[in-house]
């Protein structure tokens, strides 16, 4: 399928006289996501995407993709790419970026991967304030195996693991990941957003860009959390997750930067 | 008003609808046909479009491109 590009030369009629304003991503490939309609995780692909466009650094960028339903995120961001075990991409980036130190290096984890069976790497890759950007998608749910609890499931949210709502004498509070990692020295940026409506992506694209400029500095470990959606897996409409982020997820993972450099704006 | 449109990828489209909601003139959707997906995909339904850019933004399928007038040119030092 061939997915439409218009460029500067080819506009519709109706944009006669017009400026290009936004178009998909260069460095996005002309594949079609397999995402469910409305998922966080094709906008925070785009995104990324833009970011690595306008800083130039397509052929200095390698991510490193997890097991979740983004496993095929190589498909899509048109940077090299290596799949890693599921929970293991921070191990597997620390490895490529003390390796090839002058690329710009990411993992990209849901919250399964990164905060459930990757704890260990998670938790050891930010202590060592490894110089690499950690993108974690919290969707509150593992997604890809059919909406099983995660240790970020809210109390009371129900999912087929837990289908009287997560209780907290049986499974425990949700874990705030990001919070915790900023007890560590080796956290230098770690920032929650979301893509939820059009200024949660803009501020995300900040977000990032500010993060691969620490890294370029050589600051430590950038860590982007994005609190994001699973229509399929909450069984609600992607209208409706809008509305599930804003009532019940924010109030838990309120959004903001959660550590900053001293005097960063 | 600055006018804009908006060129949206019907083949890509899943009408999952957050454009619709993120557009301020509501100028956006559904068709009532389907895709060759399935989906009902989003259409420009009302001719106001600014170009601000809000649909492009939230677009989980990276389908739509935005064109917006240029600005006129200040005219600030005529006035006067
Ligand atoms: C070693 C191992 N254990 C378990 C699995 C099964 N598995 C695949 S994806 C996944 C969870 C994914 O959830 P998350 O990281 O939240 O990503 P999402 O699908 O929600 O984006 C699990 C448990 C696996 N593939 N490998
Ligand atoms: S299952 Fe959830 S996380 Fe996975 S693609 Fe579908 S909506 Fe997205
Ligand atoms: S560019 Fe703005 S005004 Fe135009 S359709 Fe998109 S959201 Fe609506
Ligand atoms: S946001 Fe994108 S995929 Fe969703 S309905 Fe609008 S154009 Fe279609």
């Amino acid at each position: 399928m061939s997915i439409e590009r218009p460029s500067n030369h080819d506009f519709p009629s109706e944009a006669e006289g017009m400026d290009l304003v936004y178009c998909r991503p260069e460095t996005l490939t002309d594949l079609p996501f397999h995402y469910c309609p409305g998922c966080s995780h094709s906008v925070v692909h785009r995104v990324l995407m833009e970011v690595v466009d306008e800083l130039n650094i397509q052929d200095k960028t390698i991510g490193v993709a997890p097991v979740g339903c983004s496993v095929f995120a190589y498909h899509y961001m048109n940077v090299d790419m290596q799949e890693a075990a599921h929970g293991r991409a921070t191990a597997v980036a620390t490895g490529i970026k003390r390796v090839l130190p002058d690329r710009f290096v990411f993992s990209y984890q849901g919250d399964g991967d990164l905060a459930a069976i990757g704890t260990a790497e998670t938790i050891h890759t930010v202590n060592r304030g490894e110089n690499i950007l950690m993108v974690f998608i919290n969707n509150g749910i593992y997604g890809m195996t059919g909406g099983q609890m995660a240790p970020t499931t809210l109390v009371g949210q129900v999912t087929t693991t837990s289908p009287y709502g997560r209780q907290v004498e049986f499974a425990g509070h949700p874990i705030k990941i990001a919070d915790m990692l900023t007890q560590l020295p080796g956290a230098y940026y770690v920032t929650r957003q979301a893509v939820h409506n059009p200024n949660g992506v803009r501020k995300l694209k900040k977000a990032l860009t500010k993060s691969f400029q620490y890294q370029k500095e050589g600051k430590g470990t950038c860590f982007v959390e994005v609190v994001s959606n699973c229509p399929s897996g909450w069984k609600m409409t992607p209208v409706e997750t809008v509305k599930y982020l804003e009532e019940q997820m924010f109030p838990l993972y309120p959004l903001g930067d959660l550590k900053k450099p001293d005097g960063a704006k | 008003m600055i006018k804009g449109t908006v060129k949206i990828d019907a083949k890509i489209c899943k009408g999952c609808e957050l454009c619709i909601i993120s557009c301020p003139q509501d100028g956006l959707g559904l068709a009532a046909q389907f895709n060759d997906k399935g989906y009902r995909y989003v259409e420009l339904i009302e001719d106001n479009c600014t170009g601000c850019v809000n649909c492009a933004l939230v677009c989980p399928e990276a389908a739509i491109t935005v064109f917006r007038q240029p600005k006129p040119a200040k005219k600030s030092v005529e006035k006067k």
